[in-house]
């Protein structure tokens, strides 16, 4: 006796008290996804002054090759490409917690005032305490979290609707722009300048040191998620039906929202505010994968491959300049944007 | 397997809907709780199904608080038709019927043989087993309703609370469901609960019938001794005459005309 889900399904039952199904389309997009950034990530090892082709530098990886191949390898590129690779799972994995908790396919970190209020966070430490690595982060998270108190308690009536945080997000968000317009001016040049560049999000400069922090903070926010099960795709039901399931909603939901903002800021922390990667992966994942709802890893994965990607055309379209990736994932943004908007029109 | 409120207060912020109220919900029976708009019946069983936590008193479920219990253990005992539900974009019949199952489930265990027999019998009982795989999206609204209903089954709790079941669907889907209840009521003795909007319905089908008028239970007891046109009168402010259902011999509401007159 079988269940025809209307979909190819794999059920694994190794053990009478453990057991899962899983569907076989999503499961392949994810591979392939995970793959596809693995072999962009060796691009972006080969690319720079010193190029490599891909052969080099899967022999620098296994520890052979010449000394000077390893060095820019492991020690100087490498952890630039773990860090998009991390970021981009985080972002991916806020934007499906925030979209499916406001049920809205808008409701992404960016867009409900998190990145903006970030920003303020960095212009402000970096007019009180300069401009190094440590107190722009401190900044960020700072900035990034009161934003996002601010918003969840204006948007606070009897629990948390998805569609007034989102429109008291962008209210929000829209306000604080004008303050970094007003900052940006007021203070001196300098540091208007380095604020300027960190608000276009780039992975630039960026080494082992902070690998560690951001790969461990964001392991543990991804532990905290596969410890709430399959609650978020039950509070996509509507409040009433998740609570029937036995899911305490306002907890819940309180939780998801503290992880999603806890993925945002360690992402913003480290690399700045990098646009749309939150916003698109969730969709774009979805509509691969054609999974019910909102779905966590596909977006994981989606967004680690599109942070990649950016991050490689970021160094490679102007080489030798190099673009903040922010810049490209605005102008992949705006592609995925122009499609949605053709495909809705269509309908 | 008991579910009761004792001296219970409810409403919403600082708006009371009812006081001190009583009820025993009569077990292996299908309860209706009927009453005019803004009664306070669905606020009741929000309250009985622990969406609504009382300001004062207690919901008693099996002789226990039920707020004091986990979540999921009261969603293995007690489950509920909400009004609405959003079924989620491109999910298909038998994995949202499957999604009953998680008060059940372990993070480890996400889909053991009962499960999958639980789902297999939900789906087979409310007759949507030949549409286990299309898109609930592309479901008409009855079929997406036994859908939900699997869904509710498929949690296979003792008691099954339903929150006005039949509005949206035509009359053949409102029949078509409220026996469906009646039968799972007989062959499982499934406790149930439904707010009912139709009163000949409520009459026909419930064992026992629950009236409420502003907030206050004014009568319970069995169809054909609660429904008389006094009741309705003072409950609906309906003027009416009571007659045997010819199917059924249970009461049926004739509301009487002001404006058209029989002929002849």
């Amino acid at each position: 006796m079988s269940v025809d889900f209307g979909r190819k399904v794999v059920v694994l039952r190794p053990h009478r008290n453990a057991s899962a199904r899983v569907s076989l389309r999503p499961a392949l997009v994810c591979v392939v996804l995970v793959l596809a950034a693995l072999a962009v990530g060796v691009l972006t090892l080969g690319t720079g002054e010193f190029t490599l082709t891909p052969a080099e530098v899967l022999q620098a990886l296994s520890g052979e090759g010449t000394r000077a191949a390893r060095l820019v390898v492991v020690e100087w590129r490498m952890p630039r490409v773990l860090l998009a690779l991390v970021i981009g799972a985080a972002l991916g994995l806020a934007g499906a917690v925030f979209q499916a908790l406001t049920r809205n396919p808008l409701g992404s970190p960016d867009v409900i005032g998190f990145s903006t209020g970030a920003y303020t966070g960095v212009l402000i430490v970096t007019v009180l305490f300069g401009n190094g690595y440590y107190v722009v982060a401190a900044g960020a998270l700072a900035g990034g979290l009161a934003t996002a108190v601010a918003v969840y308690l204006l948007a606070f009536k009897r629990g948390v609707q998805g569609f007034r945080l989102i429109i008291v997000g962008i209210a929000i968000s829209a306000m604080l722009a004008s303050v970094n317009q007003w900052f940006i001016i007021k203070v001196d040049l300098q540091a208007a300048f380095a604020a300027l560049l960190w608000g276009q999000g780039s992975l630039n400069g960026l080494g082992w040191a902070q690998v560690t922090p951001v790969a461990v903070t964001v392991g543990v926010l991804c532990l905290l998620l596969i410890g709430y099960g399959p609650r978020l795709s039950l509070l996509e039901m509507g409040e009433d039906a998740a609570a029937a399931l036995g899911v305490r909603v306002e907890p819940t939901r309180l939780a998801y929202l503290v992880i999603g903002v806890a993925l945002t800021a360690v992402a913003t922390a480290a690399a700045g505010p990098i646009a749309f990667v939150a916003l698109a992966a969730p969709q774009l994942a979805q509509r691969v994968t054609r999974t019910p709802g909102i779905a966590l890893v596909p977006s994981a994965a989606m967004g680690a491959f599109l942070l990649m990607l950016s991050d490689f055309l970021a160094q490679r379209a102007f080489a030798p300049t190099q673009l903040p990736v922010g810049v490209v994932t605005v102008s992949v943004g705006g592609i995925y944007f122009v499609w949605l908007l053709v495909r809705q029109a269509r309908r | 397997m008991s579910l009761a409120a004792r001296d219970i207060t409810i409403g919403y912020d600082r708006r009371t809907i009812s006081e001190h109220l009583d009820l025993e919900v009569p077990q292996s029976r299908f309860t209706a709780i009927i009453g005019p708009n803004a009664c306070g019946k669905s606020t009741l069983l929000r309250a009985l199904s622990r969406l609504l936590k009382p300001s004062a008193g207690e919901v008693l479920l099996d002789g226990r608080d039920i707020h004091a219990r986990p979540a999921k253990e009261v969603a293995r005992r007690l489950g509920l038709l909400p009004q609405s539900s959003i079924a989620p974009d491109g999910i298909t019949v038998a994995e949202l019927v499957a999604r009953g199952r998680f008060p059940h489930q372990k993070l480890i265990r996400q889909w053991s043989a009962e499960d999958e027999t639980a789902v297999v019998a939900a789906m087979a009982a409310t007759g949507v087993t030949d549409l286990s795989g299309e898109l609930v999206d592309t479901l008409s609204g009855g079929q997406r309703q036994r859908v939900w209903v699997a869904m509710v089954l498929a949690q296979q709790t003792p008691i099954v609370l339903l929150d006005e079941p039949t509005t949206f669907l035509d009359i053949a889907h409102q029949i078509e469901l409220l026996e469906l209840c009646v039968r799972l009521n007989r062959e499982q003795g499934t406790t149930m609960v439904a707010v009912l909007h139709d009163l000949n319905q409520a009459a026909r089908y419930a064992d026992h019938l629950v009236v409420m008028k502003a907030g206050v239970i004014v009568a319970q007891g069995d169809p054909r001794e609660v429904m008389t046109a006094e009741l309705v009168e003072d409950v609906f402010a309906l003027g009416c005459r009571i007659i045997d259902d010819p199917e059924t011999g249970t009461p049926l509401v004739i509301p009487r005309s002001k404006v058209t007159q029989r002929v002849g």
